[in-house]
Parts: structure tokens; C-alpha cells; sequence
């Protein structure tokens, strides 16, 4: 018999274009002790813990070491951390969930951008034979890949406008957004993108809390139960790939059963406007859906915690009866490299 | 709220990378003007080639020659280069599909201004004038009106192949160390040490991290520790590290300040190495202007008892 796993509950910092006052840890303690209050759980009664991070982003050797020390690793507990987003350290607990080794899961992550020109930085997670010694920035990939949809006729340069302009209007109910409201589209970053094509630049953390079976009941009143998740990886060279479709996001939600039966909300992780037109048509997303209702990544991109938050914005929306089946999507890499997909549902009203 | 301490941070490396073979006969190709991709089981020509087919995983092996013309298969104008990338001048980036290729390469393309690029335009190799065999070995492209170029039928077989390249890296940060190690390093200023008492289990953690590791709750209580402490336990250096005008050996110890729930690490002077032990009580000693003890030496005041840091061992 499968378990059945729900995210129980979660939280996020205000996202800010720099915490220059607070190390890592100090950004996230706060985040831990919120969702571990809605639980009602201490740290010592997690059976599972596993953090998303990297150690580029502030130019710190083994940070998330340090801030191990948010959540009382001592006496020692089982915990485990992945070098990505912090969609991937849940897909991680959630395994270990099914296993039945632990019937909680304290999922966190965080990035500080500000300390480091965060471009420049992703341009170290390129091939680094034929790529990275080229330093092609993160706004130069996607404008590429923008570039590609429009002469494809996927999309054009007011339409990638809007997709900010309406993720931006979203946000004004986000009080954690770093972008809300009336943005202006602003110069060419790298053309055709636009200052509103890109995520801001910012730091901040979240943190979600994952329980099986009845021990979710317990924590939660509407628990977000996990019907399925699944990621998926392209091949490593932009030039192989069709940078106007994401198959791997297509065969991750498909796993995941996302396409069994219609939802009513997707968070999508798309830091750049054009990005989300490639997800809407590799999910086959119609006019129904509520994508993005958070502001999605356009708003607020703390890097290894977005797709985290997509998660969490979804799960959150099911606690709150807003939502009674949400997709959440993850991505990591250029060019939407990487795609993780989750299904959500709550319990039937 | 006291000024937020920045300063710069610079990570730098020049990481040295071996080759396989398919990477070395293309790296060695562009510094001999030659472009090689690679074939895949079912026909398709691979441009940068690489070991193993993405879609079969198969190892592939079969070089091939493609020409130094090709067409532009997407692009983005770059109005502001950034430091490292391939010209200094307003360029586009390109995936660029070579003639004789099925899949495109990244690199740059000197255009005069977006309006001259276009998907689909025509687009030659610029070779770079020095080649080291490096992807830079391609200076850039450049719009080309001509027919498509020939390639010679090379097979990948160099006289002196590349086996390795290095790849410098370079990143730069500004370093913020955040409230309570700020607190430490402005106390350290005035030649003072300062932990954090959790609120919990009431250990005072030094340096302060801003948070209990045992309980996982934020510290913020400041006590002032030592400044004389006990060596908890230490080892002899024997190595001279590149750079340190440290004479060898050297004692590394761990010191548990008073009143301190952590021991720090430091370097112990004014003694022989041979006669350093545990609990010995020792003061640190500072410099003119350093920003933390140069070492600790010997009080003189009898050896702790064990049971006093037994606990902190």
C-alpha cells in the first residue's frame, strides 16, 4: 500500500533585493521556526530533514552546513541536502516518505543573490569545456530561447510584456513578492528580453513541512496530498535541444499524472516571461488555469527557493479551500534544463 | 542598527580539466582551424560532439569534418558585454548550426547592430589570431554571403593532441558576515571576545553564529568571554603552508575560553612546541592593528583541571 504524503505546511521570507544584515542562517531561522509553529512540531520531532542550496551564490564554501545550525542538528538527525532548488530536497523527503522511514519532513532552502553578480554566477553551472568559457550569462540564454519562440511565432515582444505585466499585478496580494504592481517594461537586458521579462535579483528562504497518512490529518486541517511527482533532465548542449518545447517537463508531469485530470491552478517556475509560454504548452495549461496567482517567479526569484515556493504557493492554496488540484513546477538550469513536476490535491468539499 | 560590515571576496580558480578523446579531437582541432563533430548511431552529426549519443547513450566515437559556414538557428543582441565573454563591442549571441551539422553551437557573432542578425542569416568562423585549443579558438562569427565551405575530410588524428585544458574561473563577491559574526568581528576591534548565550540550554556559543545548533532557536544574548582560556586539545603542525611565514613545527589548538561553551581554534607561541599539553591555560597575544590574535601563550597559571573542559573536548 502506498503512503499517502501531503504538504502540511509553509513559509517564506519577504523576499528582498538584499539581506546584507543576516548571514544565511539568520535569513532563514525565522522561516524554520514559522512553519514549524503551524505544525505545532519541534525540530526534535521531524524525522526527516533536507535542505536545498548553493554555495556559488554567496561565494560561501559548504554554507548549508552552517545553516544547519537553524534547525538543531544536535543530537544528531537524519538530513540530507542537495546542491539545487528546493523542489528537489522535497522530492528527496517525499521518497523517503514512501519508504516509511519517517512520517515527517522538514523541507527547506534559500539563496542569497546579492552578495554575488548572480549572471555571472550561473554561467559556472555550464559545460565547462565548450560554454562557460564563453561566460554567456543567464539573461543571454534565455534571451536565445526567447528569441527562438518568437520566430516561431510562439509568441511576441508585447505578449512576453504582458506575461510580466500580469505576474507582477498578481503579486500586489503577495505581501512576500519583491516585484508588485505596475512594473515598467524597461530597456533591453539582453534582446528581445526586457527588464520585465527577467526575475529580480533577490535573497530569501522557505521552508515547507511534509507529513504521511494520518500524522498529516493531525498537522493539518486540509492537507495538500502529493498525487504524484516526477523530474526530468535534457541533454546537457543548448544547441541539441528545441529550446521552443521542454519534453522534460512534458514526460515529469505526464509521470506524475498531472494530465489524469484538469487542475484549477499551476505555479510555474518561470524566471523569464518567455519561459512560462514554453510551460503553458508543455502542460497543456488552457485559459482556465490560475497560473502563477503568487506572482510566480517574475515577482520574487530567490534562487534555490523558488521552485520550493511554487510548491508551497500550490499547497498553500489547497490549505486556504482555494484550490482542490494544483500543479507546481519546478526548473533549474538554462533554458528550463531541468523540470520537476508536482500534482496536489486536497481532500473532495 | 550598527553599519552592516562588507568586504570584498573574490573566488578564484583555474581548474584544470582532462579530456576524453572526442573532446580532445575537437579542441585540437579549432587550434588547427579545424571544426569535427561527431556521429550518432542513427546518422545525425553532432556540433560541439560529444562522447555519448544524448538520446541513445551510446558511446559515440566517429569524427567528422564540418565546415567553418553555417546558419544562425536563434540569437539574442548583447548590447553590454560582460567581463570573459568573447568581444569587448556590442555583439549577438548565436546558435550557430555549421554547415554539414545537426545541431547548433553557442558563440558570439560580430554584427554592427540587432538590425543586421537575423535567424537564418549566413555566418563564417572568425578564427581567433593565437589558438591554444579552447572553444576562444573561434574569436567569434561573422556574416558571410558566400557559398557554403567545403570541409576537408579530416579524421581527428593530431600530432600532439590536447589531453588537458585549463579553465580559469573567476567570481566576485561582496562578503556581508551578517548580525552576530558583524558583532564578533567589531568586538574582536577592541581586542574583546564576544559569544552568544542560547536562551535554551544556555551555552555561550564563540564565535556567535546566531543560532543554537542544539536547541535551533536564534542566540542573541552577548557575553564577553576569556580573554584567558584553556587548551582543550591540539596537534602539531609539521607542513609549512604556502604563503605563511610560520616557522615549522607549530602547535594548533583548540581553547575553550572562559566562560565560553565552544572551544576556538588558534595557534600557541611562547613555548616550545614539545611542552604544549592539554589544559594548559593560556592569553592571547595581539599584534599592532591585527583584527584577531596573532596566537595565545602560557599564563603561567597552573594546568586546568580536566573535568573543567572535559565537556568541551
Amino acid at each position: 500500500m502506498t503512503r499517502e504524503i501531503a504538504v502540511v505546511a509553509f513559509a517564506q521570507t519577504d523576499h528582498r533585493r538584499s539581506t546584507e544584515e543576516s548571514s544565511e542562517v539568520e535569513m532563514l531561522m525565522p522561516v524554520l521556526h514559522e512553519v514549524l509553529d503551524r505544525t505545532g512540531l519541534k525540530t526534535a520531532d521531524i524525522g526527516f530533514t533536507c535542505s536545498g542550496s548553493s554555495d556559488y551564490l554567496a561565494g560561501r564554501a559548504f554554507s548549508f552546513t552552517l545553516a544547519l545550525d537553524g534547525v538543531g542538528a544536535w543530537p544528531p538527525i537524519s538530513e540530507s541536502h542537495v546542491e539545487m532548488d528546493g523542489a528537489w530536497a522535497l522530492y528527496e523527503a517525499w521518497t523517503k516518505l514512501l519508504t516509511g522511514d519517517a512520517d515527517t519532513a522538514l523541507v527547506y532552502s534559500y539563496g542569497k543573490c546579492s552578495p554575488g553578480s548572480v549572471r555571472d554566477v550561473l554561467t559556472r553551472q555550464l559545460d565547462p569545456y565548450y560554454v562557460a568559457p564563453l561566460w554567456p550569462d543567464a539573461v543571454a540564454l534565455a534571451a536565445l530561447q526567447a528569441q527562438a519562440l518568437i520566430d516561431a511565432g510562439d509568441t511576441d515582444e508585447p505578449a512576453l510584456a504582458a506575461v510580466g505585466a500580469r505576474s507582477r499585478a498578481d503579486a500586489a496580494a503577495n505581501p512576500h513578492a519583491q516585484l508588485a504592481g505596475r512594473v515598467p517594461q524597461g530597456d533591453y537586458v539582453v534582446r528581445p528580453l526586457r527588464t520585465g521579462d527577467c526575475p529580480p535579483i533577490g535573497d530569501g528562504a522557505a521552508a515547507v513541512v511534509l507529513a504521511a497518512g494520518e500524522r498529516a490529518r493531525e498537522l493539518c486541517e486540509r492537507p495538500a496530498w502529493i498525487r504524484g511527482i516526477d523530474h526530468r533532465i535534457e541533454a546537457h548542449a543548448l544547441g541539441v535541444r528545441d529550446l521552443t518545447d521542454s519534453p522534460s517537463t512534458r514526460l515529469a508531469a505526464e509521470k506524475a499524472g498531472a494530465f489524469e485530470g484538469p487542475v484549477d491552478t499551476a505555479e510555474l517556475h518561470a524566471p523569464f516571461s518567455a519561459q512560462e509560454v514554453v510551460l503553458r504548452k508543455a502542460l497543456r495549461l488552457g485559459d482556465g488555469v490560475r497560473v502563477n496567482p503568487s506572482g510566480g517567479a517574475l515577482a520574487a526569484h530567490p534562487v534555490m527557493a523558488a521552485g520550493l515556493i511554487r510548491i508551497g504557493e500550490a499547497a498553500a492554496r489547497i490549505h486556504r479551500g482555494e484550490s482542490d488540484r494544483a500543479l507546481a513546477h519546478a526548473t533549474s538550469g538554462p533554458c528550463l534544463q531541468q523540470n520537476l513536476v508536482a500534482v496536489l490535491e486536497g481532500d473532495p468539499r | 542598527m550598527p553599519e552592516v560590515l562588507k568586504a570584498p571576496l573574490v573566488v578564484e580558480f583555474p581548474f584544470t580539466r582532462s579530456l576524453g578523446p572526442v573532446q580532445s579531437a575537437f579542441l585540437t582541432g579549432l587550434r588547427e582551424r579545424v571544426v569535427l563533430g561527431v556521429k550518432t548511431g542513427d546518422g545525425r552529426t553532432l556540433v560541439p560532439p560529444v562522447e555519448y549519443d544524448p538520446v541513445t547513450s551510446e558511446e559515440i566515437r566517429d569524427l567528422v569534418e564540418v565546415a567553418a559556414t553555417g546558419t544562425v538557428t536563434t540569437w539574442a543582441w548583447n548590447h553590454e558585454p560582460r567581463r570573459g565573454q568573447p568581444l569587448a563591442t556590442p555583439f549577438a549571441w548565436v546558435l550557430v548550426r555549421l554547415d554539414g551539422a545537426d545541431t547548433a553551437l553557442l558563440h558570439a557573432l560580430d554584427a554592427p547592430g540587432p538590425d543586421a542578425v537575423r535567424t537564418g542569416m549566413r555566418v563564417r568562423i572568425r578564427w581567433a589570431g593565437e589558438r591554444t585549443g579552447a572553444i576562444t579558438d573561434i574569436a567569434c562569427f561573422e556574416p558571410y554571403d558566400g557559398q557554403p565551405e567545403q570541409p576537408g575530410g579530416h579524421t581527428g588524428e593530431f600530432e600532439n593532441p590536447l589531453t588537458g585544458i585549463v579553465t580559469p574561473a573567476r567570481l566576485d563577491y561582496t562578503y556581508s558576515p551578517g548580525r552576530a559574526q558583524a558583532d564578533y568581528i567589531d568586538a574582536l576591534s577592541e581586542q574583546r571576545t564576544v559569544g552568544e548565550r542560547c536562551p535554551s540550554c544556555r551555552k555561550v556559543y564563540v564565535p556567535p553564529r546566531g543560532a543554537c545548533p542544539t536547541c535551533g532557536v536564534a542566540t542573541a544574548e552577548h557575553v564577553e568571554v576569556g580573554p584567558r582560556g584553556t587548551v582543550t586539545t591540539y596537534c602539531i603542525v609539521n607542513i609549512k603552508a604556502k604563503n605563511l611565514d610560520i616557522e615549522v613545527p607549530y602547535v594548533y589548538a583548540h581553547i575553550a575560553l572562559d566562560g565560553a561553551d565552544l572551544a576556538l581554534h588558534a595557534r600557541i607561541g611562547g613555548i616550545p612546541y614539545d611542552e604544549v599539553r592539554m589544559g594548559l591555560r593560556v592569553e592571547p597575544v595581539w599584534t599592532q592593528g591585527a583584527r584577531y590574535p596573532d596566537h595565545y601563550r602560557p599564563t603561567g597559571e597552573p594546568d586546568a583541571d580536566y573535568d573543567t573542559y572535559k565537556e568541551l573536548l
